[in-house]
């Protein structure tokens, strides 16, 4: 396989799992107006959720129908929005609504920090593991390189994700309702549309989104304190080069950083954590705003 | 069982504290400061794991008899042993600040700490200004003393270097054809610094062999598909990594899908710590070491250190359910070398509790036995030590269900540390001059 095929593999391979990361902060921030900085925690409880979750179905006897596992991952991604999303958003976010995008910011930050500590104290620092789901699918070979399926499948979640995330703001009657929410919260509201629960929805998805994230990439790392931070850092990257806010940005933006990194990685390795930036910086450059938010109504 | 080790080692943390308590400490009690990782990403593979050896120590001394002679008195010539436990975690700033706390307000008689290289370069300047005994247990980095001098700091591990020339100079007595070669290492200072050495040593023993490429994935970065497929197009013959922890483990889970453990040998600086957590998973030929004879390869030396390793290995093994890794072996050499410090001190005082002063002059030059072999202060005018290293071939055994290190080879430690006079890297780039290998 030529090295451009290459390239292409591992860029897309990474952007897949990039915008499943990406694609929730988007959202919140689109409904919200929230930047959630604690959305790496999510991402964080995902995984380990889904390595608890794995290990006791397998502990259960799942060696039986080894394949249930993915679904277990799934569950322990539903799990975390059904307890967390409305934990934060009605416990918390809710009260922040109208202030400053600031006040916001630092909020999210208070919560992931506090996550972080509640992770230790329920999961604590050893490392978990659950490697069955990531070798379930075998191996693919294309040229003299050895792909594994797994890999493959996360790709497939992430167009999934997409679309799924598309037709429902695009549509159904759902999303046009949340559309409406979006350029104006008041006469939503005056209409008779439910915003409370258009928020919590919103969130509880973003919420889904990041613990999905986690939970699709537990079987190929030892789940250790510490993903978050990583993680929320490139998922930044990807949504400001898209547009906070804008669903295909975040596509795009994953697929320009998976692309561009796998690309430094083999021609450059040096620069691996240069070339996000540098992306970034250039699309800033021309598109301060990123490449598909409006400066006016923000649209999902 | 996980969450239970967490708690019994807060717990064990929250009563050192408790019974140290603000009061200055008795002549009767030996009063240490521990500074290891007990939150972070540093904590499950070096911080915990050290501190559990080294509250296990602490109490086998304590009760006296319990190990071996010379160890086998009771406490520090007498003493008992108390502790304080500081978390590492939050830079080498707030160490500074929980350094000075440890010594001004808990008044510990020394301290014991530092896996962080970043904290070892910041501590010591400090130590040296409140004339407090410091033993560093753990970092890797060379720079601590090839740089300056310190009169009240010691360092009772080896620096970082012989982690590579040891695993060249394996490769080279087992007659491995090296064409051609690669890395992937963490992108900080302990990744880079140990890839410098790994080419260093490499460049003196397989001259004509190839880098083919060098890749240092951001620390903590867990996915290396990409990294993987480079390394799997490059074909080198070795592939070379000082990763550890979450990093390393997610490096083999995911290398060893992809079968490069296969086209490639991997050689890993200090991987013997992630072979508990991976089992099976660790592929079998993987060529290793542990940062000195530590782990798995001081449990298969023997020799007249067997009855002390075996002491040691089998009180963890019972405590903890789990077989000790590189870190407790060397917390325990810190406490053993504390140890015959303190007794030297007394034999020469009188039998009084020594001062900052006289457990320096102790220790300055001092030899003594560990588990992971003899340690001598040799470098940097008695301040830094150096110790003899193993590498090892991992195989899984079937029938017993446990990972095995083959074909190990042991090292002096005058054949893999430079010796006194010259740094690390010119000790490299002159070829090793001075080194005494049998």
């Amino acid at each position: 396989m030529d090295l451009l095929a290459t390239i292409l593999v591992d860029g897309l391979i990474y952007a897949g799992w990039l915008f499943i990361v990406s694609v929730g902060l988007t959202l919140v921030f689109g409904v919200l107006n929230i930047l959630n900085i604690a959305h790496g925690s999510l991402y964080a409880i995902g995984a380990y959720a889904s390595a608890s979750l794995v290990g006791a179905y397998f502990a259960a006897g799942g060696n039986a129908f080894p394949f249930g596992s993915y679904i277990a991952l799934i569950l322990a991604a539903v799990l975390v929005a059904i307890v967390l999303g409305p934990l934060l958003e009605r416990g918390l976010l809710r009260y922040f609504y109208g202030r400053d995008e600031v006040l916001n910011v630092l909020v999210t930050y208070a919560v992931f920090l506090i996550l972080e500590d509640v992770m230790k104290l329920i999961w604590g620092v050893n490392p978990y593991f659950v490697y069955e789901p990531y070798t379930l699918l075998g191996n693919v070979e294309i040229g003299p390189l050895f792909y594994v399926g797994y890999d493959f499948a996360v790709i497939a979640a992430a167009i999934i994700v997409g679309l799924a995330v598309w037709l429902t703001l695009n549509r159904t009657r759902m999303g046009k309702v949340v559309l409406a929410v979006i350029h104006d919260a008041e006469i939503s509201q005056t209409m008779g549309v439910n915003v409370p629960r258009i928020y919590l929805g919103a969130f509880m998805a973003g919420a889904f989104l990041a613990a999905l994230g986690g939970a699709l990439t537990a079987p190929m790392i030892s789940v250790t304190p510490g993903l978050g931070p990583n993680v929320i850092i490139v998922a930044f990257a990807v949504v400001i080069i898209g547009g906070l806010g804008s669903v295909p940005g975040a596509a795009i933006g994953a697929l320009m950083v998976g692309i561009s990194r796998a690309a430094s990685v083999h021609l450059v390795p040096e620069a691996e954590l240069f070339i996000i930036y540098f992306v970034m910086a250039i699309v800033l450059m021309f598109r301060p705003e990123g490449l598909f938010a409006k400066t006016q109504a923000r649209k999902i | 069982m996980m969450t239970n080790k967490l708690k019994a080692t807060a717990g064990a943390a929250l009563l050192g504290l408790g019974l140290a308590g603000p009061a200055a400490a008795q002549d009767d009690t030996f009063k240490v400061g521990v500074i290891t990782f007990l939150s972070g990403q540093a904590a499950e593979s070096f911080g915990v794991p050290a501190w559990n050896g080294g509250k296990l120590l602490i109490e086998m001394m304590n009760e006296g008899g319990k190990l071996p002679a010379p160890y086998d008195t009771k406490g520090f010539g007498g003493m008992n042993i108390e502790f304080v436990v500081v978390d590492e975690a939050g830079g080498a700033t707030k160490q500074v600040q929980e350094f000075r706390n440890l010594v001004q307000r808990e008044e510990v008689d020394a301290v014991v700490g530092y896996v962080s290289s970043g904290d070892c370069l910041a501590v010591p300047p400090v130590a040296d200004e409140l004339k407090a005994f410091t033993i560093l247990y753990d970092c890797g980095t060379p720079r601590v003393f090839e740089d300056n001098s310190f009169e009240y700091v010691f360092r009772t591990a080896a620096h970082a270097t012989m982690d590579n020339v040891s695993l060249a100079r394996y490769l080279k007595s087992r007659d491995f054809d090296v064409p051609s070669y690669a890395g992937l290492n963490q992108d900080y200072a302990f990744g880079q610094d140990s890839w410098a050495d790994f080419t260093g040593a490499m460049e003196q023993i397989y001259p004509d062999a190839e880098v083919k490429t060098a890749l240092f994935p951001k620390f903590g970065a867990g996915q290396y598909g990409t990294e993987i497929s480079a390394l799997l197009r490059e074909r080198p013959a070795l592939v070379h990594s000082s990763n550890w922890g979450g990093d390393l483990q997610g490096f083999l889970i995911q290398g060893t899908a992809r079968g490069l453990h296969e086209r490639s040998q991997i050689v890993l600086a200090a991987g013997d710590h992630v072979i508990p957590q991976l089992g099976n998973k660790m592929p079998d030929g993987i060529f290793l070491g542990a940062r000195g004879v530590n782990g798995l390869a001081a449990h298969a030396r023997g020799g007249e250190l067997k009855e002390l390793t075996d002491t040691m290995w089998d009180a963890y093994e019972a405590e903890y359910g789990v077989f000790p890794v590189q870190a407790p072996f060397r917390m325990w050499q810190a406490l053993f070398g504390l140890k015959t410090a303190v007794e030297k001190a007394m034999a020469d005082n009188g039998g009084t509790k020594p001062t900052d002063e006289e457990l320096a002059a102790a220790m300055k030059g001092l030899t003594w036995d560990a588990p992971s072999g003899r340690i001598e202060m040799a470098l940097a005018d008695g301040h830094q030590a150096i110790q003899p290293n193993a590498i090892g071939t991992t195989k899984w055994n079937e029938a017993e269900g446990k990972m095995e290190l083959v074909d190990v080879e042991y090292f002096s430690a005058r054949c893999v540390n430079p010796p006194v006079g010259i740094k690390a890297t010119e000790w490299l780039a002159q070829g090793f001059p001075g080194a005494e290998c049998e």
